[in-house]
C-alpha cells in the first residue's frame, strides 16, 4: 500500500511536469508564430516609454533570448523555488510559486490565482455536495420504483439535465429566482462574500450556482446511480441481506448503494477534479470571479501567463483528484490490490 | 402440528406470456432435527418453494396463496414486517455459490456480525466473538484471524462454511439449504454436507435441502419430495425414494446418477428431453412427454392430471400408472438395470 502511494506520487509529479512542458511550449511557441519577437515580448513588461535600447536589454535580463529549454527550466525553477525578474530599472522577487507576471496588470499571477480559487472552491464543492445527494438519491428511488411515474419523470428531467447548456439554465433561473423577477430568493449573480466573512451571504450568493451547475451533474449521477443499483439490487448477496432479516432501507443502502458506489466515485473524483479548475460557463454566466471567469478574461485579453497559471492549476486539480480517487478504490473495493 | 407444515402452497407469477406457475399445489410436512430433501430439475420450482417460505419471493409480483406454518405460525397472510424479524432468526438459509451471496465488499466477520446483531441487542465486540466462535464451529482454521478475511480471500469450501456460520449465527429452527454444494469442488462437497449432518444434530434444527442431486441427499435426508413442474410427483422417505420409488420422472434421476459401485464402462441412463416450460404446462401428466411408459396409461397421461395418492405408509405418488404396474417395472424392468453389471 506504502509503495503504491509512493509510485502514484512519483507518476502524478511526472504527469505534471509533461503537463507544464507541454503548456509552455505551447505558449511560447504561439505568440512567435504569430509574430512576436523578444523584443515585443519584454517591451510589455517594460512598458511604452522605454526606449528600444531598453527593451531590448530587458529583453536580455528576462532571458527571451535565450533557448526554449533553458526559458523552461526557469520557469520550472520559479513555480518551485521563486524567481528573480531583472526588467532594468531593479530586480523584482517573485516568490514561489511563481508563475510569471500579467501582461496586462503586471501583477504576479498566482496571487490572483490565490484570490480566484475560494470562490471556484466554494462554487464547486457546493454544487458538488448538492449533485451528490440529489443524484444519488434520485437514482437510488428510480431503480427501486423502477418504470413507475416517478422514474420516468425522473429521468426525463434528468435528460433535460444532461442535455441543456449552463448558459440556458443559468440565464433562465436568473430569471426567475433572481431580485426583481417573480419568484427571488437570490442577488444576481456577480457577488462573492468569502465563506469566513459571513457564511450566510457566502450561499445566500451561491445558491443559485450551486443549483444551475449541481442540476447539470445530478442528472448525470441520477442516471449512473440508476443504472449501477439496478444491477446490484440484483445480486445474489442482496438476497442474502434480506434472508438474514435486514430491514429494506438497510439492505439498500448498506448492501445495495455500497456496491455501485465505485463508479460513482471515480466519476466524482474526475468531475470534482475538472471543476476546481474553473467552472467555466457557471462562472461567466453569474459573473463570478473564479478561476474560470479569470481563465476566459485572460484569454480574452491574450495574457498569456495568466492562462498558463490557470491550466496547470486546473491541471493540478485534475492529476491530484486522480490520484484521491485511485487511492479510495482499495478502500472502497477490497477485492482492488494494490501493490 | 407440525413445526414446518405446507398447504396446497401456491406460488405463481403472472408475466406478459402468460402465468408462470413456479410452485403449484405443494404440500409437506417436516419436524425439528428432521431433514427433507427436495429433488428436481432447474425450473422444477424447488428453489422457488424455500424462497417462499422465507417470504423471499419477488413480494410485487407473484400471487402466492395456500399455507406455510412455521412452529404454529401461518406465515403466507403474516405481515412483512413479521416475516422479516422471522427471517434469520427462527429460519435462515444457505445458498448455492457462496462467492455471489456474500458481499465482496464486506468481511467475512462483518457479515456474521451484521446478521447476529440483527436479532441480537449485544454490543460489536460481544458479536465479534460470536462470529469468531462460529467460525470455529463450522471447521475454519484461525478463526481470530479470518475473521477479517473479505470473502474473496477464501476458498469455495471454506466460503461456504463461513456462509453456513452466518446462517447458524441466531441459532436456526428451520434452516434451508438450496443446492449447498453444486458450487464446490467435488472433494469439498462431502466435506459440507458432514458438516452440515453434524450441525444439524448440534442445534437440532429442521434442515431442508434443495437440490437436483439425488447423490448429495442420499445420506442426509430423512424424508426426500421430488418435483416436476412445480408439483410433487413422489414423497415419501428415503428408503421409499431409494429402495421403492415409483414415479418415472424419479426413476430417471435415480438411473442418471453416477455411482461409484458400478462398472466404469456403464452408461447413465440420463432422462430424454428437457424440464417443462412453466407458462405451456403440458396437458395431463406433467411429465408425460418423456416418460418412457407414457403408452401404458392408454391415454390417460395426456388427458387427466395426475393425482397424488397415497401408495403405502405415508408414501405418495403422482402417477397414472396402477400401483401394481409400477411396482412390476420397477422390480423387472427399472431395478435389474441400475444393479447390472
Amino acid at each position: 500500500m506504502v509503495t503504491y502511494i509512493i509510485r502514484r506520487l512519483i507518476w502524478a509529479v511526472v504527469m505534471l511536469t509533461i503537463v507544464s512542458i507541454i503548456t509552455f511550449a505551447i505558449f511560447f511557441l504561439v505568440p512567435r508564430l504569430a509574430g512576436a519577437t523578444s523584443e515585443s515580448l519584454a517591451a510589455r513588461y517594460v512598458g511604452r516609454t522605454a526606449s528600444a535600447e531598453q527593451v531590448k536589454i530587458a529583453a536580455d535580463k528576462l532571458g527571451f533570448n535565450d533557448p526554449l529549454i533553458v526559458q523552461y527550466g526557469r520557469f520550472a525553477k520559479g513555480i518551485v523555488a521563486g524567481a528573480d525578474y531583472d526588467y532594468g530599472p531593479g530586480v523584482e522577487r517573485c516568490p514561489a510559486p511563481c508563475f510569471g507576471y500579467s501582461f496586462l496588470t503586471r501583477l504576479p499571477v498566482w496571487p490572483d490565482l490565490l484570490d480566484r480559487l475560494p470562490v471556484t472552491l466554494s462554487l464547486a464543492i457546493g454544487a458538488a455536495v448538492i449533485w451528490v445527494l440529489a443524484g444519488v438519491a434520485t437514482g437510488v428511488l428510480s431503480a427501486l420504483r423502477r418504470g413507475s411515474l416517478f422514474d420516468r419523470a425522473a429521468m426525463g428531467v434528468a435528460l433535460a439535465g444532461v442535455s441543456l447548456p449552463i448558459f440556458f439554465t443559468g440565464i433562465v433561473s436568473l430569471v426567475i429566482f433572481s431580485y426583481g423577477h417573480p419568484f427571488r430568493i437570490t442577488a444576481p449573480g456577480g457577488s462573492f462574500t468569502p465563506f469566513e466573512e459571513n457564511p450566510a451571504m457566502w450561499a445566500y450568493n451561491l445558491i443559485l450556482p450551486w443549483i444551475t451547475l449541481a442540476f447539470l451533474y445530478a442528472a448525470g449521477y441520477a442516471r449512473l446511480t440508476r443504472a449501477g443499483m439496478l444491477e446490484t439490487m440484483s445480486e445474489d448477496y442482496i438476497r442474502t441481506a434480506r434472508a438474514k432479516g435486514l430491514n429494506e432501507r438497510r439492505v439498500v443502502v448498506k448492501h445495495g448503494l455500497r456496491g455501485a458506489l465505485t463508479p460513482i466515485l471515480t466519476i466524482f473524483g474526475l468531475d470534482l477534479g475538472l471543476l476546481l479548475g474553473g467552472a467555466v460557463l457557471t462562472e461567466s454566466t453569474y459573473s463570478l470571479p473564479g478561476m474560470g471567469k479569470y481563465a476566459i478574461d485572460a484569454i480574452t485579453n491574450q495574457d498569456l501567463p495568466k492562462v498558463m497559471g490557470v491550466t496547470l492549476v486546473a491541471a493540478f486539480f485534475v492529476v491530484f483528484a486522480n490520484l484521491i480517487v485511485d487511492l479510495l478504490y482499495a478502500v472502497v473495493d477490497p477485492r482492488v490490490r494494490l501493490g | 402440528m407440525s413445526f414446518l407444515e405446507l398447504k396446497d402452497l401456491r406460488i405463481h407469477f403472472p408475466t406478459d406470456d402468460g402465468l408462470v406457475k413456479s410452485v403449484d399445489g405443494l404440500s409437506f410436512t417436516l419436524e425439528r432435527g428432521k431433514t427433507l430433501g427436495i429433488v428436481g430439475e432447474s425450473g422444477s420450482g424447488k428453489s422457488v418453494t424455500s424462497l417462499g417460505i422465507l417470504g423471499l419471493h419477488k413480494g410485487g409480483r407473484a400471487r402466492i396463496s395456500g399455507e406455510i406454518w412455521l412452529d404454529g405460525e401461518e406465515l403466507v397472510g403474516a405481515s412483512q414486517e413479521h416475516v422479516r424479524a422471522l427471517r434469520g432468526k427462527k429460519m435462515a438459509m444457505i445458498f448455492q455459490d457462496p462467492l455471489s451471496a456474500m458481499h465482496p465488499f464486506y468481511t467475512v466477520g462483518d457479515q456474521i456480525i451484521e446478521a447476529y446483531r440483527i436479532h441480537n441487542d449485544v454490543s460489536k465486540k460481544v458479536a465479534r466473538k460470536h462470529a469468531i466462535d462460529m467460525l470455529g464451529r463450522v471447521g475454519i482454521p484461525q478463526p481470530e484471524r479470518r475473521v477479517d478475511s473479505y470473502p474473496h480471500e477464501f476458498s469455495g469450501g471454506m466460503r461456504q462454511r463461513a456462509m453456513i456460520a452466518m446462517a447458524l449465527s441466531c441459532d436456526p429452527e428451520l434452516l434451508i439449504a438450496d443446492e449447498p454444494t453444486t458450487a464446490l469442488d467435488v472433494t469439498v462437497q462431502a466435506q459440507i454436507l458432514d458438516l452440515m449432518r453434524d450441525l444439524q444434530r448440534d442445534f437440532n434444527a429442521a434442515l431442508i435441502i434443495i437440490t437436483h442431486d439425488l447423490g448429495v441427499v442420499a445420506e442426509l435426508s430423512d424424508d426426500i419430495l421430488v418435483m416436476y413442474g412445480g408439483k410433487c410427483v413422489e414423497y415419501g422417505t428415503s428408503d421409499d425414494i431409494f429402495e421403492r420409488p415409483e414415479h418415472p420422472y424419479t426413476w430417471g434421476l435415480l438411473g442418471s446418477m453416477p455411482r461409484l459401485d458400478r462398472e466404469p464402462t456403464e452408461r447413465l441412463m440420463p432422462i430424454k428431453g428437457s424440464p417443462p416450460s412453466l407458462i405451456n404446462v403440458p396437458s395431463g401428466c406433467a411429465f408425460h412427454p418423456r416418460c418412457v411408459f407414457e403408452e401404458r396409461t392408454g391415454g390417460r397421461a395426456k388427458a387427466e392430471v395426475p393425482e397424488l395418492l397415497e401408495t403405502e405408509g405415508g408414501h405418495l405418488v403422482r402417477c397414472h400408472l396402477p400401483r401394481e404396474r409400477r411396482r412390476a417395472i420397477w422390480e423387472n424392468e427399472i431395478k435389474p438395470n441400475l444393479e447390472a453389471s
